[in-house]
């Protein structure tokens, strides 16, 4: 029989283990199911995990993985306080979009001029969607108790009508013939984010990594971070401990939702250029993998944020040259969290295989 | 625009069919609910039934035998929930979120050669007698088979929760493991059978998606239908009779801006498409009352 | 007649045996005491009996035939039942569908209300079947556990630490009911740690240490100093209590009162009090009647009106928890695990939860972990707390070291006044008196210390003035030196709904 036995203080060592065998995992029944598929288990992985960092191409998808790993990560940086915390924002894929509508309606208004000030003010209001949509959620769990979970993620399908609405109508570019979607944002340079198209550098990675930066120093060494963990493990300690859990609702939204409206700002300034109807790609949902996998902590979503693109963009990778179907990569990156959550358990458990007990 | 082209009878009528895929996907999520359990994968477990059961019902021509695989489709994807949360111990709400992420992948996978196919005709019942009532006849005796098992389901839930033993451990289990388990009752066992019949539910309601409703299979075709569901539990206050006016609040708002639509009202497609989810965060505000089980998504590990 | 036969139970946890060869007998229809300081062994072996454990080694045996049941269902079924320490009911259920969770395959709910009513009738146990458990007094849920076991019919009924819930009179009305049950034959397998109970009730007593039998004895013909020290193993320390006059008021409750906080909450109602500099006061009643929620608007968890509550002339009712520990109210709840301390985190995090503010453990909202640090050790040190050190979980400690550190990190922040509630809750017997020494030098010190107890004793033992508190309301505090255990019965608001068992049957 087999028993699990509470350890008395969580394995250090585990922690750190855990994720890497969750991928070791991942890698050996994603092999299955692509051998299930008719395809060469072994090239099918190097082809995801390896191409894109070693392959002659490398050069090229380099920089795509900081743009894919970018937004993934600055949204998991905001959403991993929440979860600590006990407040479950599940609809950063909303924020990401609303973000992006308001960063844009300002760009677009203000086109063609050009000044400097135009992209900063672009961020600010792209922060500012975000959080205003996450404020929603807030409000209502704060003022009548509302699942925050249920209610971030209605909002998501009502920011992606939104979304069409503004592509099909009020942003659509007037010079745009009748297609769909608004001007180019990329393409007007006080309105880009990117740094340097060709290395893949937009404002969006630098952000991310002064989050990371941010996260680490606050959760490790302020009284917030320390708030935050405690209101996440026991909320009675906290609030003897004088943390004021409405507060902290309404500080963990708004933070991840004003970091995701900024992804939704960077990447419709850069990569995606243009408000269209499908330029959100699921990183909102992405990002909440990123999260555990990097088990909450800044330092591991950067690495779980990098892995992630990777899968990615080995993912197009396959795709175009081996023919695996895309949602085979979807697949994977759930199969990646389950498994995760599933070794986690050795983290504060012990197992013992007894005969009696 | 042109409001006379809506028919009330008719409207009324497609009120119960909109109803139903949430309806089947919310009575399942109750009872793992009421067991103190968390599933927060409806969504991934309703698109995965919407899959399965459309597969099944294409290779063999029968709509029953597709309900028949969305259920199991739908229970097998929730004993993987199940023995993540129950034996390993993971968190619930993070855990349903993987169910949905994975089901979604999944579902899009095994669906793949599957689009644009036309999923075989699952007739209406004309019940005799009833269904020659005017008005109330077409209103709600002339639907095919699916409608009334949701109904009934909904009855046997009621009456199996406060009317059986089995309901009352079950109950008992999601109130207080510790004290479930101290008399005796073996909590994950418990857990688990409610586990999988929320998830067969739930994939009972993908396939109503995808043979009845659609017909077709689309991914993503769900659009949150599952999240709904969700909702629907909290605002019926865990409460099986509730769990009906709920759904059919949320089918009748669908319907109606369906219809619309269709009536070329000078609102914006895209602001009709969105009302049934804001109907939903109005609905969950000002209407939510009830107890949730004081167990609910608490891990329980029996300790010495 | 021999009932129950225990011949060399042993159970051993990783690095803990809990059971080390344990064997006695209990005869039909006697009242045997099971005795032992925390930590004994006690659960485990009655857990061992009721089929929640399995023993490694060593045969029960029960009627002359061996007993070794794997799960409760089958101890029920062999006719022992047992009413826990810590309820195990449901508060959303009826008494009526708590009571047929209990039994084996029962009749329908309306029959078994009838035999609940019918049985309570019988025993002097008033209970409404269809009453929601949630809403019930401390005493009325402990009826419906025993209710559920006497219909049964059990050969063996398991009582764990019955009485630490109840007010005197309720006690004397559950020892009554206990002999009647006895009187008809059923046998009571009686836990306690409290030695005089004992004595009243039990004809005969098997003392635990440390997973050991290490005696018995008649507790009828024991005195209670000498069953104590029997199972301490060492003479027992008696607090001391120096003679200091009192100082200003530094604490004081005006007409105190707030709603109840949650559904199963108490309301607090017109509560006024206060306490001087150098005084302890000690509020007793029985658990569930407003402790929690006046702890919470003490320590400024529940906040209340402005003037409700006062430090000195100061208003502090509206203040947050850290307002009032930085004008010098420290507080600790009952509850260790998850309320006065984080479970999960280390003794250095679990330091810097209360004692940032007048510890002055962060600067400019960074955390000064090397301070924190230090001030948990100075805890652990101090306290005599036995850890690995301070980087180790709380849910690493025992109850007791726990409870020693809770306490340790209120007093080492030298407020001048302290609020605990259940100080020395599951806390082995010298740890206790470690504490209680520990409230009364703080005292001396000139700080007003309020404690809130169950037990009787203690509070008699280190209060000078004693209050009780019952539904919320808070009797006239009187001095301590001089009350009877009738007037303390009396303050805390007697057995008014309770009538005295029926010796007629």
């Amino acid at each position: 029989m087999i028993i699990l036995e509470k350890r008395a203080n969580p394995s250090q060592v585990w922690a750190f283990a855990t994720p890497v065998l969750a991928v070791v995992l991942t890698m050996i029944v994603g092999g299955i199911l692509f051998a299930a598929l008719g395809k060469n288990p072994f090239v099918t992985i190097r082809t995801i995990f390896l191409d894109p960092l070693f392959s002659e191409f490398a050069w090229f998808y380099r920089p795509q993985l900081m743009i894919k790993g970018a937004p993934l990560v600055l949204i998991a940086i905001g959403l991993s306080f929440g979860f600590r915390a006990g407040v479950w924002n599940i609809g950063a894929e909303g924020q990401y979009i609303m973000g992006a509508i308001f960063g844009a309606a300002v760009g677009l208004a203000l086109y063609p001029m050009e000044l400097r000030l135009i992209f900063p003010a672009m961020v600010i209001t792209g922060a500012f969607g975000g959080f205003l949509w996450a404020m929603i959620p807030g409000l209502l769990r704060v003022k009548f108790g509302t699942n925050e979970i249920l209610v971030s993620l209605m909002l998501v399908y009502v920011a992606e009508q939104l979304l069409a609405s503004m592509a099909l109508g009020a942003m659509r570019n007037p010079d745009g013939m009748g297609f769909p979607g608004s001007r180019n944002l990329a393409q007007y340079a006080s309105a880009t984010s990117w740094i340097n198209e060709s290395a893949g550098m937009h404002w969006g990675v630098v952000t991310a990594f002064i989050a990371v930066i941010f996260a680490y120093v606050t959760l490790a060494r302020h009284m917030f971070g320390f708030q935050v963990r405690l209101a996440g493990q026991s909320p009675r300690a906290a609030a003897f401990a004088g943390v004021n859990p409405q507060r902290l609702v309404l500080i963990c939204l708004g933070v991840s939702g004003a970091l995701a409206g900024m992804a939704g700002l960077f990447e419709v300034a850069g990569p995606a250029g243009q408000i269209s109807i499908d330029f959100n790609v699921g990183y909102g949902f992405t990002a909440i993998i990123v999260a555990f996998l990097g088990r909450l902590h800044p330092v591991g979503i950067l690495l779980a944020g990098g892995l992630m693109a990777l899968t990615y963009i080995g993912g197009e990778i396959a795709q175009s040259n081996l023919g695996l179907p895309g949602a085979a990569i979807q697949l994977l990156q759930g199969m990646l969290l389950f498994f995760l959550l599933a070794v986690d358990v050795l983290t504060n458990y012990r197992i013992r295989i007894g005969g009696t007990a | 625009m042109d409001l006379s082209s809506i028919n009330p009878i008719l409207l009324l009528a497609s009120l119960m069919v909109a109803a139903t895929p949430i309806l089947l996907a919310a009575i399942g999520e109750l009872v793992v609910e009421r067991a103190g359990v968390l599933n927060l994968g409806v969504e991934g477990m309703m698109i995965t039934g919407a899959v399965c059961g459309f597969v099944v019902a294409v290779g063999t021509g029968s709509p029953w035998l597709g309900f028949g695989g969305a259920a199991i489709g739908g229970a097998l994807l929730a004993l993987l929930f199940g023995i993540l949360t129950q034996y390993l111990l993971s968190n619930q709400v993070a855990t349903g979120l993987a169910l949905t992420l994975f089901g979604l992948g999944l579902s899009a996978l095994i669906g793949q050669g599957y689009i644009g196919i036309k999923a075989p005709s699952f007739p209406d019942w004309h019940i005799p007698l009833l269904g020659d009532i005017p008005v109330i006849g077409p209103i709600v005796f002339q639907h095919d088979p699916m409608v009334y098992v949701g109904l009934i389901l909904v009855a046997a839930i009621w009456w199996f929760l406060n009317k059986t033993q089995g309901g009352l451990v079950l109950r008992a289990v999601g109130e207080n493991h510790d004290a479930a388990h101290a008399l005796g009752y073996k909590v994950i066992r418990v857990r688990l059978l409610a586990i999988m019949f929320g998830g067969a539910c739930a994939g009972l309601g993908g396939a109503y998606l995808s043979l009845v409703r659609v017909p077709q299979w689309t991914e993503g075709m769900t659009a949150g239908a599952g999240w709904i569901a969700l909702a629907i539990v909290v605002f019926a206050g865990w409460k099986p009779w509730r769990l009906l006016l709920g759904a059919y609040l949320f089918g009748g708002v669908t319907v109606l801006q369906l219809n619309l639509q269709a009536a070329g009202l000078a609102i914006p497609v895209e602001y009709l498409s969105m009302s049934p989810y804001i109907a939903t965060i109005v609905v969950l505000v000002i209407m939510s009352s009830g107890r949730a089980p004081g167990s609910l998504s608490r891990i329980f590990h029996a300790s010495r | 007649m021999t009932l129950l036969s225990l011949q060399g139970l042993t159970k051993a946890y990783p690095g803990v045996v809990a059971n080390d060869d344990v064997s006695f007998d209990i005869k039909k229809g006697e009242i045997h005491a099971l005795l032992g300081e925390n930590g004994a062994g006690k659960s485990t072996l009655v857990k061992t009996i009721y089929g929640l454990v399995n023993p490694d080694a060593g045969v029960m045996w029960l009627e002359n035939n061996i007993f070794a049941p794997a799960e409760p269902r089958a101890a029920r079924a062999a006719g022992v039942a047992m009413v826990f320490q810590h309820f195990s009911l449901f508060d959303a259920l009826n008494v009526a569908e708590n009571i047929a969770l209990g039994m084996e395959s029962p009749p329908p709910l309306r029959e078994v209300a009838e035999r609940v009513r019918a049985v309570s009738d019988q025993y002097g146990l008033p209970l409404d079947p269809d009453r929601t458990v949630g809403d019930l007094s401390a005493g009325e849920r402990q009826r419906v556990e025993i209710i559920r076991c006497l219909l049964q019919d059990p050969k063996l009924l398991i009582m764990d630490e019955p009485t630490s819930v109840l007010t005197p009179q309720e006690v004397d009305i559950l020892f009554q009911t206990l002999r009647k049950l006895s009187a008809e034959g059923t046998s009571i397998l009686y836990i306690s740690h409290k030695l005089e109970e004992i004595r009243a009730l039990c004809e005969r007593a098997t003392v635990l240490r440390m997973g050991k039998v290490v005696g018995g004895c008649d507790p009828r013909e024991t005195s209670a100093r000498d069953m104590a020290e029997l199972m301490v193993g060492s003479a027992l320390q008696v607090p001391e209590k120096p003679e200091k006059p009192f100082g200003d008021v530094a604490l004081t409750l005006a007409k105190l009162s707030a709603p109840a906080p949650h559904q199963f909450g108490t309301a607090l109602r017109d509560i006024s009090l206060s306490v001087r500099r150098g005084e302890i006061l000690g509020i007793g009643g029985v658990a569930g009647n407003g402790q929690d929620e006046l702890v919470a608007s003490l320590s400024g968890e529940m906040k209340v009106a402005r003037e409700m509550v006062q430090m000195g002339s100061e208003p502090v009712g509206h203040l947050p928890p850290n307002a009032r520990r930085a004008r010098g109210l420290c507080a600790a709840p009952e509850e260790r695990n998850g309320h006065a301390a984080a479970p999960d985190m280390t003794l250095i995090e679990n330091a810097l939860l209360t004692g940032n503010t007048r510890k002055k453990l962060s600067l400019r909202g960074f955390v000064k972990w090397d301070s924190a640090r230090d001030f948990a050790d100075e805890v652990i040190t101090q306290f005599d707390v036995r850890t690995p050190g301070a980087t180790s979980t709380a849910r690493s400690l025992s109850g007791g070291n726990l409870q020693k550190f809770v306490i340790g990190r209120e007093i080492m922040q030298n407020p001048d006044i302290l609020v605990i509630n259940q100080p020395t809750w599951g806390v082995d017997a010298a740890a206790a008196a470690a504490i209680r020494q520990a409230i009364l030098d703080l005292a001396a010190g000139g700080a007003a210390v309020i404690v809130i107890s169950q037990d009787l004793d203690e509070l008699m033992e280190i209060s000078d003035r004693f209050a009780a508190l019952n539904e919320g309301r808070l009797s006239d505090p009187r001095p301590a030196r001089g009350l009877t255990i009738e007037e303390i019965g009396l303050m805390l608001g007697g057995a008014h709904d309770l009538e005295v068992a029926h010796v007629d049957a």
